[in-house]
């Protein structure tokens, strides 16, 4: 099978949408000239021409507004906003537009677009550029949000998301676009909202998105050095979320962790934690524990920033502190 | 030639010797990158020194400076110590935020240095409340706010002007129009051209454009907005025409603009074009000149110095000043 990195595996998925479906169309800063703040759409604009790669001015919320008006009206626009951070200029048009239109119109309407982004910290760009806010757009009825974290995972979960006609947000992971990993040739999707089990196991179970997925696994693969069993989960798509593979799993493990790089004070790994309290209280051995980034703004220091950042090493500390393995 | 401003022969001295010290400490920084001392983000002022040499000496202690990512430039010429500086771009305790903040985020409270904005266009509201701040109590202070070509598409441009209009407060928006944001070209990304300056004619703010190239002709224009500033009419808004020599940041490969373009610009380099006059004006003699450009490189040589061998930040200390 031959093996691409995150970054083609995106680029291929967005050139199949451009070359199959002509409703599509992407519009985002610099996507086009400067060939994408992180290389995605390189060669973009020359393949497909400036109606398709539209390089729009610095004014996200009209870059996210005029897709939504543009959904409505029956085209499929494909977003790109340089990073997480610059969706605050627009979350009004994400939460109190692109989301709510379906409902309030009571289905007359409804807005088929995807707003790419990058998420996460791990570049010492400080702390307006190195925030994960793919958990709060989780939290809106309406919106979709999908983490992934392979190559394989971009282009399933991209190809899905054509079918889907709900406004989605895709978080890339600014320190994942060269990871490299197998996809098949022949024709394959992901579907929205299915978590998967990179390792199974049967002593703890560890949960993870986007880049914290490969921390989980490095923390799982670490503590079978130790003898210890772990099963690793990656979410994949933070809604729909997939609880019965979480729970299926803490039923066998009777332990669960969860990894995250966002803040832990009203962060995503809550929610999991909660969902699966709440429907696995009884197999628990103990406490759902959350290991997340710390509560502080990024600094941009290097050894200061990646002591925010959860890494193995402190994954295996938790579960040898709270659960004696 | 006549001296369109008062000027003597100290201050040309001076504003050559500011100049200079950007241009060397952004080249220095630039090689700092390279080694990987200086990480993340790394925006060069290089090409614009004319703008902040210009136009901040004009203001008073008292009188506030706000700018974005770019603003090695503006630190300096507003007099923040380039040792912090350059220790703040490589993360160091010494630096000004201790190494937290970083070259996108450079603050100095003494000077009233606001800042290194890294969110497009957000410093423009915050500009706008300092100068609310000023009216509210009565001053006759000023507020001057930087901006790139790019922030003009934000909608907080737009907010920012008319409020400062509409309360009649006293900021200067002093746009950096260097053409580019990032890799888009401002014919490209701004409806009214290339001449932004006349966006803020609709918000009844007046408005010049200027050669940001030309020291004498941005320290001319910042000193009359100043003028007018505090007297009390509200903003005024300036535009300096100028290129930036280098990628946007050094992670850019300048793939967008041709060699040809940038030598055509580098023709009108503020330092060289300001050297010239100088000495065409008799104001400056090559000897002196000389002696500052090697003043200035052993400045320099301390300046990095002091960076590299400053201490690194406390581990803890990244719990420090999430709370007031
Ligand atoms: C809200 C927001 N959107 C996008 C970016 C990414 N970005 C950083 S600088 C920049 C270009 C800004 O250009 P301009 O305002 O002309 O300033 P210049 O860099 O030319 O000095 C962009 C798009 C950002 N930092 N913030
Ligand atoms: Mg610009």
């Amino acid at each position: 099978m031959p093996e691409i990195i995150i970054r083609e595996a995106i680029a291929q998925g967005l050139r199949e949408a451009l070359d199959e479906d002509d409703r599509v169309f992407m519009l985002g800063e610099d996507i086009g000239a400067y060939d994408g703040a992180y290389a995605v759409t390189r060669g973009f604009l020359k393949q497909y021409g400036p109606d398709r790669i539209r390089d729009t001015p610095i004014s996200e919320s009209v870059i996210v507004g005029a897709a939504v008006g543009a959904a409505l009206a029956g085209l499929r626009p494909i977003v790109e906003i340089m990073t997480i951070n610059f969706t605050l200029l627009a979350i009004d048009q994400i939460v109190n537009h692109a989301a709510k239109l379906r409902y309030m119109s009571n289905g007359q309407f409804t807005v088929p677009m995807m707003m790419r982004t990058v998420t996460g910290g791990g570049g010492q760009l400080a702390a307006t550029h190195s925030q994960s806010f793919e958990g709060w757009y989780a939290s809106v009825p309406g919106l979709k949000v999908l983490t992934p974290s392979t190559p394989y995972d971009a282009l399933g979960l991209l190809r899905a998301s054509r079918k889907d006609l709900n406004p989605i947000v895709f978080a890339e992971h600014s320190m994942l676009y060269g990871t490299r990993g197998e996809v098949p040739e022949e024709y394959f999707e992901v579907p929205l909202g299915k978590a998967v089990v990179r390792r199974p196991g049967k002593d703890v179970t560890i949960i993870g998105y986007s880049r914290m997925a490969h921390i989980a696994e490095e923390a799982g693969n670490r503590l079978a050095e130790k003898g210890v069993d772990a099963e690793v989960i990656d979410l994949r798509s933070l809604r729909p979320l997939d609880t019965e593979t979480l729970i299926e799993s803490v039923k066998k493990t009777n332990r669960a962790v969860v990894v995250e790089e966002a803040w832990k004070f009203g962060g995503f790994s809550g929610e999991i934690a909660s969902a699966i309290q709440e429907e696995a209280f009884d197999y628990l051995d103990g406490p759902v524990v959350r290991v997340n980034g710390l509560d502080v703004p990024a600094p941009y220091n290097g050894t200061l920033e990646a002591a925010t950042i959860p890494t193995a090493q402190r994954v295996l500390d938790t579960i040898e502190e709270k659960f004696g393995i | 030639m006549e001296l369109a401003v008062d000027i003597d022969k100290n201050q040309v001295a001076d504003y050559y010797r500011q100049m200079l010290m950007i241009r060397r400490f952004e080249e220095a920084a630039g090689r700092l990158y390279l080694q990987g001392l200086v990480r993340g983000f790394l925006h060069l002022y290089i090409g614009e020194e004319a703008v902040a040499v210009g136009a901040i000496p004009v203001l008073d202690v008292q009188d506030y400076v706000i700018t974005h990512y770019r603003d090695h430039g503006h630190a300096l010429a507003r007099g923040v110590d380039p040792k912090a500086v350059m220790a703040e771009l490589c993360g160091k305790a010494t630096g000004t935020s201790g190494g937290k903040g970083g070259s996108m985020h450079i603050f100095d409270v003494d000077r009233h240095f606001m800042g290194g904005h890294a969110i497009v266009g957000g410093q423009l509201p915050i500009a706008t409340g300092l100068a609310l701040s000023i009216k509210q109590r009565g001053g006759d202070g000023a507020v001057m706010c930087f901006f790139g070509d790019g922030a003009v598409n934000e909608g907080e441009f737009h907010e920012s002007l008319n409020l400062a209009s509409l309360w009649k407060l006293p900021v200067i928006f002093f746009l950096e129009n260097n053409l580019y944001g990032m890799g888009s070209h401002v014919d490209k990304t701004h409806a009214a051209g290339r001449d932004i300056y006349a966006s803020a004619e609709y918000y009844k703010i007046p408005a010049v454009q200027i050669d940001g190239m030309d020291l004498l002709a941005v320290h001319e224009a910042s000193a009359e907005a100043l003028k007018k500033v505090r007297s009390g009419d509200g903003p005024v808004f300036l535009e300096a025409m100028t290129y930036r020599f280098r990628g946007h940041s050094m992670a850019d490969p300048v793939a967008y603009r041709e060699t040809s373009e940038v030598e055509e610009w580098r023709v009108n380099d503020p330092i060289e074009r300001f050297k010239s006059f100088s000495l065409a004006e008799g104001l400056m003699s090559e000897d002196e000149l000389a002696q500052i450009d090697r003043e200035v490189i052993e400045t320099i040589e301390e300046v990095v110095e002091f960076a590299k061998n400053s201490p690194e930040p406390e581990l803890d200390s990244l719990w420090d000043n999430v709370y007031a």
